[in-house]
């Protein structure tokens, strides 16, 4: 460990109030909670929110997993965790039961997590609204008033352009019948891992500087209408190369030389876990 | 006129004033501009009532209040002063200007259908025509995909656009169309008044034939109350049962439209009506 550096690098002030701005998205469900976003030694806009939510929730009895797009391996996720270690000493894993602080970007974990576990979301645009409303005045506004019609018009838009409603990630989703909330690039095969879990989810937005948080039990509802139920996406006929899940969101792999498609479990450490199960 | 019905809408009092206002205002006004203070009074002491099933015509130059009054109505306006009370709203017991956001958008929705002069204020020009109609019906409430489609279907038929442009937008439409598609957004969810501001200007002369025929048909078919705001008093003559004369800010005559017409008694209308080619 740095010892030129705060444990965990943040100042202590400053990690009172991410943590306060985390209770207060805590208390109020799918609300964004504004936040003094630091400065990192990483631009904002790369995981700065959730780096922040980490940082000033992580003790010394923590263990810390880090994953991106599914992968434990990544360049981003790689580093998080270098980094991490650096400022705290605190053991990393890939193990998703044993983590007790899960920091992520666009995935969320194939095994269910317990109520023992954090789950940290990256998010570039908290706003849920903001593809139907570009003015944060406005969309403050339409959430107070929970006005949402237009979010449901542009569903329906799809509906009458496409015939089917065709947002894959960042799926809007209801926050026990208050709040629309944007779920973080998520596919939506994620979404209904967010109703009714065990696990705190938060997310951080450092560029946007907001804090948004999802307690354990609360429903969490994907935008959809009465004769059209929520559909995530099928992998049907497909199954993992690697381990043979196919209840699991999977990667497709394009080899361009033999023009071959083959695909693969996106949460590297479910499959890996699959597999080591499979060779016992 | 006193009638025993319950109006569908009662404005009193109406003002809407643009400046601090002095006590000069009032005396020696040059069209509606106080020359002391500045202020302009867009509507000055306006009232009115519109019956169920009624067409009230308003008529009066550029600049006569009449636009001001119906953006009024329909909350794009915040009045200086007055009240207005509509027959859906708390029993017409409530005065619509004291009333929430939440309130205001649910009487748009519900109670009010308004058709724009020009269509890029009351249409979404880049979402589709059925949208912009499935847009009122997911405001007033409704989740159900399948409902808003039947209604848009059934509401485009009624002003004659083919059902096979549906999931068109707007904004590829001709100008009449647009009007049109305009027209079957404000009777999404069976409002009881229409707000029509000069909703044939500026369209051709065949257009506006099949838009006001259109119109009357509306009125016989779905009973609802229009407040008809326009410069041309063909028009007027052709859809209104009454009809108020607006000047300046103010009401300075009021009957019915056969009066109006054939026996003005106010100077100005008496020049409005020589003024008809």
């Amino acid at each position: 460990m740095n010892k030129n550096y705060n444990f965990a690098f943040l100042d202590e002030g400053s990690k009172r109030e991410i943590r306060r701005a985390a209770l207060k998205a805590v208390a109020i469900p799918g609300y964004q909670v504004p936040f003094g976003s630091r400065e990192l030694p990483i631009g904002r806009g790369w995981g700065t929110g959730g780096i922040q939510l980490t940082l000033s929730l992580i003790g010394p009895d923590d263990m810390l997993k880090v994953i991106d797009q599914g992968s434990d391996e990544s360049v981003n996720a790689v580093n998080i965790k270098k980094f991490v270690g650096l400022c705290t000493d605190i053991e990393t894993t890939t193990d998703t039961r044993k983590a007790t602080i899960i920091q992520t970007r666009h995935r969320i974990p194939e095994i269910p997590l317990t109520n023992e576990q954090i789950l940290i979301l990256q998010v570039p645009i908290p706003e849920p609204l903001r593809v139907v409303e570009a003015r944060e005045e406005v969309t403050k506004k339409m959430h107070a008033e929970k006005d949402y019609a237009p979010m449901w018009l542009q569903l329906y838009e799809s509906l009458v352009k496409y015939k089917r409603v065709t947002i894959a990630s960042e799926y809007p989703c209801m926050v026990e019948g208050r709040y629309m909330m944007n779920p973080s690039p998520i596919p939506k095969f994620d979404n209904p891992k967010l109703h009714k879990a065990e696990c705190l989810y938060l997310f951080g937005a450092g560029r946007e500087k907001k804090i948004y948080a999802v307690p354990p039990y609360t429903e969490v509802v994907s935008l959809a209408f009465d004769d059209i139920p929520f559909e995530k996406e099928s992998f049907t006929g497909k199954i993992c190369r690697l381990c043979g899940s196919a209840d699991t969101y999977l990667d497709e792999v394009f080899d361009a030389q033999t023009g071959e498609r083959v695909y693969q479990c996106s949460d590297t450490s479910y499959c890996q876990e699959v597999r080591s199960r499979a060779a016992r | 006129m006193q009638l025993d019905e319950t109006p569908v809408l009662t404005v009193r009092d109406l003002t809407v004033r643009y400046g601090e206002g002095c006590s000069g205002c009032g005396q020696g006004m040059e069209k509606n501009r106080c020359p002391v203070c500045g202020s302009v009074w867009a509507a000055n002491d306006v009232s009115l009532d519109v019956f169920p099933g009624e067409v009230l015509g308003i008529v009066g130059e550029s600049g006569s209040g009449k636009t001001t009054l119906m953006r009024s109505l329909y909350f794009d306006i915040a009045p200086t002063s007055g009240s207005a009370f509509l027959r859906g709203y708390r029993d017409g017991q409530k005065n619509i200007w004291d009333a929430s956001p939440a309130e205001r958008r649910t009487m748009k929705n519900n109670i009010m259908g308004m058709v724009y002069q020009n269509p890029v204020m009351g249409l979404r020009m880049d979402y589709s025509a059925a949208s912009n109609i499935a847009e009122k019906i997911i405001a007033a409430g409704s989740r159900n995909a399948g409902e808003m489609t039947a209604r848009a279907t059934e509401l485009l038929e009624a002003v004659e656009i083919p059902v096979s442009r549906m999931s068109e937008m707007p904004k590829s439409f001709s100008g009449g169309m647009q009007q049109r598609v305009q027209i079957s957004k404000a009777l999404a969810n069976n409002p009881a008044l229409l707000l029509l501001d000069e909703v044939t200007t500026g369209l051709d002369l065949s257009v506006q034939a099949k838009v006001l025929d259109l119109i009357r048909r509306i009125k016989v078919k779905y009973g609802v109350s229009i407040l008809l705001v326009s410069h041309d008093l063909a028009v007027i003559r052709m859809l209104a049962d009454r009809t108020i004369v607006m000047l300046d800010g103010k009401i300075v005559e009021s009957g019915l439209t056969d009066q109006i017409l054939e026996d003005p008694q106010h100077a100005y209308t008496q020049q409005l009506v020589h003024s008809l080619i």
